[in-house]
């Protein structure tokens, strides 16, 4: 059997039987033996005890998303897994792990004619009380995609060392066990060897990601207040803004967050939140305080399903528009949508260092799909954008904070300097901060904050271009990865077909966008949303071919490659 | 207003230097920020009448140094932190209104005024020392010529027949909403 | 402005060329009065303050001022001041609010801000009304006080912000008269130097919507004890406060809000040793 390059492993079961520690496990053996891959899950609202699916992909590759189809699907049990119909399709020629007194699995993944091999759990751990099924479930799938044993042993430690070396001695021969019991179809999905990983590897999600971007960028400063998918992100940077001079508070709600961060920005320090859609809605007065009184400060959006409450669990395009769009007045800012889990890292790193150079808010779009994803890769590439405020230090009397003229980024004289005293105002200022409500004062202010983003030099990050061809798919934020596979296999066919995925959703760039299109015929735009936010935003601000077709539906379901591919290859009409 | 300055602190011309010279010096912040007040609420006439009163006590401010010779004014913040009580000689900012008329702005003169003579007389009998008691019965003196200048000033001010008085009465412009 | 230049020590030198937009009569002005007083008695330069608002009359008080401010949001001015001198130790941070912003709109801030026990001063100016929006009742309005948005009073209980502040956990509590403007700055050199979290009411009369409010100069009156650090003989005494007792209420001896910091920071490539596998 020939040897694949990608392989996905999906493994369920209800309360209790450790799926996601399992699939977790499962990505780090693979990272150790130097394969790329990632994992997301998918759970019940329980907060405990719920049904969970972890779903694996490991490739010899770099990979952004799930692939279409499971491989493997390994069933510690069945409780209520009907309810991943949908999210867990099998591919042809997949094989289904199940325990025969668990019963037949449902028939929504497992179609009639699927093959099942047969794996005792209930027996096997009756038989040995120390083992656990979700260890001997481990072992059938690292067998059959051909991880080295010695690469699960040395994960199996490091999970269990602390509970005894009886424990990592159990799971071991679990492990084993599970292996050999799958012996009949060893190999079916052998993945090839992993190409020479060089340097340090990395087990990354993109909530940490986005953490680390932060804090790389000169954040010091976050204030928190929990909200799902968004909290891992302040939960890594609780333990770690510390050790590196910094501090983390817990706020009583969004609003306190937010004008949280604008304090400590407004005293030196860059500062950051994240929340997610429900959050964001709360933030938008002080996000439009922080642009009129010329504040940085970052704010994460990791996206779900909305609206109101929505489907905090699931990942969905949605705050698009009141990400770009929702402020009263005229508020010029920053929106940067990160494109891989990785990206995270880039992205809001880029992001705290434009808000610093800019003295705007910035928010960077995240969304569940890259936040809870959790990837195997090579440690990603150093940028070197570290943010740096202008700032007023010898003053000359009168100091004018919001100076105009140059390219209306104005010196910010932080608290402590003499002579800088000025007092930052929401309401409409004169250039020494003053209020007024005078005509001249509104509109020389509304151009300074506008000229200052509009004129910047945001270089090639603005957007992901690939390929050419007349034939071009436009994405955004996590459906870039899917489109980029997508847009490969439509390559194989002999089909050229560009990416083009904007980073820098605002400020507009219309005339790197008509680059980007010049010479394109026809136009795919994908997005995750329901009312096709995206492409009403691309309508309003650039000039698209006339032949336009949009990919578009809200989650909770994932947009998959082949849909794109699908839509890439159907002919002349898109 | 709250307190009266109590007697027994003021041990020493120096002291009461100190106090007087502060007294007036806080009338003056007043006045002027009477001044600036009637300004930004375009009051003119109430304006320059504020701005009067603010520098006649800034003369009287400059007469009382020259009387000490420096004794006790370059230091006036040690003498206020013993003294620890309002001016009795402060204007009450809480009476002013936009739409004071000079017949108010003099009436809230001659109070402030009447309460400094107050202080300056209680002093003369309240203190044991006979410096100090002297120098209290120069400033009543001088403050008793301040009331009686009020006086002769509201004179040129009647109360008009069909006023209620306050400039609360009347107002045909209503307040503004502003944030 | 040379390196040497003396530092400012009169109140005067604590005020901006701003003119304030308070109608005259209001007590605001006395509170900047006090403010300022209370600045030139701390001695500290005006660069090292910061006074940090919301919006409301009150609000306005920022930019009267010659030191740092920042006039914000309604109702957020303590968070905004929490993430300051969070940042910023070195400052002193002063937060002025109004009974609208400070106990409606920004009410759970209060609750919070009490519990937090930042080393922050928070002035309440309270005149029982929205004045910015033309004379809506606000929490501490009397429950029959007639407006335009509630013809025959709003029927709703007044707010007791000492008994919520005392409650929460502020470490110092305190009210004050406008009018009376030596024992208002003093109390506010005194909240100012207090550890935590020092809240100060300051009865500050409205002469457009409550000209009533003249009456209080005669109504209020120090409170009859002194300050004590036991919170439940200062609750004890709020059952029975009439709502004009001026002074210290309570000073309590709980450590200020500190963050977690490490003493020697690392370098942040340490961080990413937690992502190696």
């Amino acid at each position: 059997m020939a040897e694949k390059t990608s392989v996905s492993v999906a493994i369920v079961g209800s309360g209790g039987a450790g799926v996601l520690t399992t699939g977790a496990m499962l990505l780090e053996a693979a990272c150790k033996a130097g394969w790329n891959g990632l994992m997301t899950r998918s759970v019940g609202p329980q907060i405990r005890g719920g049904e969970a699916a972890a779903l694996v992909r490991l490739a010899t590759q770099p990979v952004e998303c799930l692939a279409d189809n499971v491989d493997l699907l390994v069933g510690i049990d069945w409780v209520s897994a009907q309810r991943f119909e949908g999210e867990i399709a099998l591919a042809p020629g997949s094989i289904v792990i199940s325990d025969p007194s668990a019963g037949p699995p449902p028939p929504v993944l497992a179609p009639a004619g699927t093959r099942i091999i047969e794996l005792p759990l209930a027996q096997l751990t009756k038989a040995n009380p120390t083992w656990r099924a979700n260890m001997i479930a481990l072992g059938a799938a690292a067998r059959l995609l051909g991880l080295d044993d010695e690469a699960l042993r040395q994960i199996i430690k490091l999970h269990f060392e602390a509970k005894g070396a009886g424990v990592v001695n159990a799971s071991v021969e679990a492990t084993r066990a599970g292996g050999d019991s799958v012996a009949a179809v060893a190999g079916a999905f052998r993945l090839a060897p992993p190409q020479s990983a060089n340097g340090k590897r990395w087990l990354i999600t993109g909530n940490e990601a986005t953490g680390l971007g932060a804090v790389r960028g000169g954040v010091r400063f976050a204030a928190a207040y929990p909200i799902t998918p968004a909290s891992e992100i302040l939960e890594w940077l609780a333990p770690n803004l510390p050790k590196v001079g910094g501090t983390l508070v817990q706020a009583e709600d969004e609003l306190a967050s937010i004008n949280m961060i604008i304090g400590a920005s407004y005293g030196g320090v860059p500062s950051i939140t994240a929340t997610s859609g429900p959050g964001l809605s709360l933030m938008i007065e002080a996000r439009g305080l922080a642009t009129a009184a010329e504040i940085p400060i970052v704010v994460v959006d990791v996206m779900r399903g909305g609206p109101s409450t929505g489907i905090p669990t699931k990942s969905e395009q949605t705050d698009l528009n009141i990400a770009v769009y929702g402020l009263h007045g005229e508020a010029p800012h920053l929106v940067i949508a990160p494109q891989s889990v990785t990206d995270c890292l880039l992205s809001t790193q880029w992001a705290t260092f434009l808000a610093e150079m800019l003295q705007a808010p910035a928010i960077v779009l995240s969304d569940q799909a890259l936040g809870q994803t959790q990837v195997a890769v090579s440690r990603p590439a150093d940028i070197s954008f570290i943010g740096k405020r202008l700032c007023a230090t010898e003053i000359a009397a009168p100091y004018k904070r919001y100076a105009l003229g140059g390219s209306g980024v104005s010196p910010m004289a932080i608290p402590g300097t003499r002579g800088g005293q000025y007092t930052a105002d929401g309401l409409t200022h004169t250039e020494r901060g003053i209020p007024t409500s005078g005509a001249r004062e509104h509109g020389a202010q509304l151009d300074k904050r506008c000229d200052k983003i509009e004129r910047y030099d945001y270089g090639a990050l603005w957007a992901t271009l690939e390929g050419d061809g007349e034939i071009a798919v436009m994405t955004w934020g996590s459906l870039t990865g899917v489109a980029r596979e997508a847009i490969a296999r439509a390559r194989a066919d002999g089909i050229a077909v560009r990416l083009i995925a904007p980073r820098l959703l605002l400020p507009t760039r219309p005339v790197e966008m008509a680059a980007a299109l010049h010479g394109v015929k026809r136009l795919l735009v994908v997005e995750q949303s329901h009312s096709a936010q995206f492409h009403r935003f691309l309508r309003a601000h650039y000039t698209l071919p006339q032949e336009t077709s949009v990919l578009y539906r809200p989650g909770p379901l994932p947009i998959r490659p082949s849909e794109i591919y699908r839509q890439l290859t159907r002919g002349e009409s898109l | 207003m709250s307190d009266t300055p109590k007697a027994g602190a003021i041990d020493s011309p120096a002291t009461l230097y100190a106090i007087a010279y502060e007294i007036e010096t806080d009338a003056v912040e007043r006045y002027k920020l009477l001044a600036e007040q009637m300004e930004t609420h375009n009051n003119v006439e109430l304006t320059r009448i504020f701005l009067d009163l603010a520098r006649a006590e800034g003369l009287h401010a400059e007469e009382i140094r020259r009387m000490s010779g420096g004794l006790g004014v370059d230091a006036p913040h040690a003498a206020a932190a013993a003294w620890r009580s309002e001016s009795p000689e402060s204007a009450d900012l809480g009476m002013a209104h936009y739409l004071m008329t000079p017949r108010d702005a003099l009436l809230m003169a001659l109070a402030a005024e009447e309460r400094a003579l107050a202080f300056y007389t209680g002093l003369t009998s309240g203190t044991t020392d006979t410096s100090v008691k002297k120098l209290a019965e120069t400033f009543a003196e001088e403050e008793f010529e301040h009331v009686e200048l009020c006086r002769r000033l509201l004179r040129r001010y009647p109360l008009p027949a069909d006023a209620a008085g306050a400039a609360d009465a009347g107002d045909p412009d209503p307040p503004f909403a502003v944030d | 402005m040379s390196a040497t230049a003396p530092l400012a020590c009169k109140p005067g030198d604590y005020k901006s060329e701003t003119k304030p937009i308070w109608c005259p009569g209001c007590g605001d002005y006395h509170v900047l009065m006090s403010l300022t007083r209370a600045m030139a008695t701390l001695g500290l330069p005006p660069e090292q303050i910061a006074v940090i608002s919301g919006i409301g009359c009150s609000s306005r008080i920022p930019a009267y001022t010659s030191c740092y401010g920042f006039h914000g949001v309604h109702g957020r001015s303590l968070p905004l001041a929490a993430g300051l001198k969070i940042v910023r130790p070195d400052l002193a941070v002063i937060v002025a609010s109004g009974d609208g912003d400070g106990y409606s709109i920004g009410g759970n801030h209060f609750l919070h801000a009490c519990r937090r026990n930042v080393d922050l001063t928070y002035l309440v100016m309270d005149n029982h009304i929205y004045g910015m929006t033309k004379g809506q009742p606000s929490p501490t309005t009397e429950p029959d006080f007639d407006t335009a948005l509630t013809p025959g009073g709003s029927g709703v209980r007044p707010f007791n912000p000492l008994v919520i502040a005392l409650a929460s956990g502020a470490n110092f509590v305190a009210r004050a008269y406008s009018g009376n403007p030596l024992e208002t700055a003093n109390l506010i050199v005194e909240a100012v130097r207090h550890p935590g979290f020092s809240f100060i009411e300051i009865l500050s009369p409205c002469v457009t919507y409550r000209p009533d409010q003249r009456a209080w100069k005669d109504l209020v009156h120090s409170a009859p004890v002194e300050a004590t650090d036991d919170a439940a003989r200062a609750a004890r005494r709020l059952m029975t406060d009439d709502g004009f007792n001026l002074g210290v209420l309570f000073r309590g001896n709980r450590a200020p809000y500190r963050p977690a910091t490490d003493a020697a920071p690392c370098d942040q490539i340490e961080l990413e040793k937690g992502f190696e596998i």
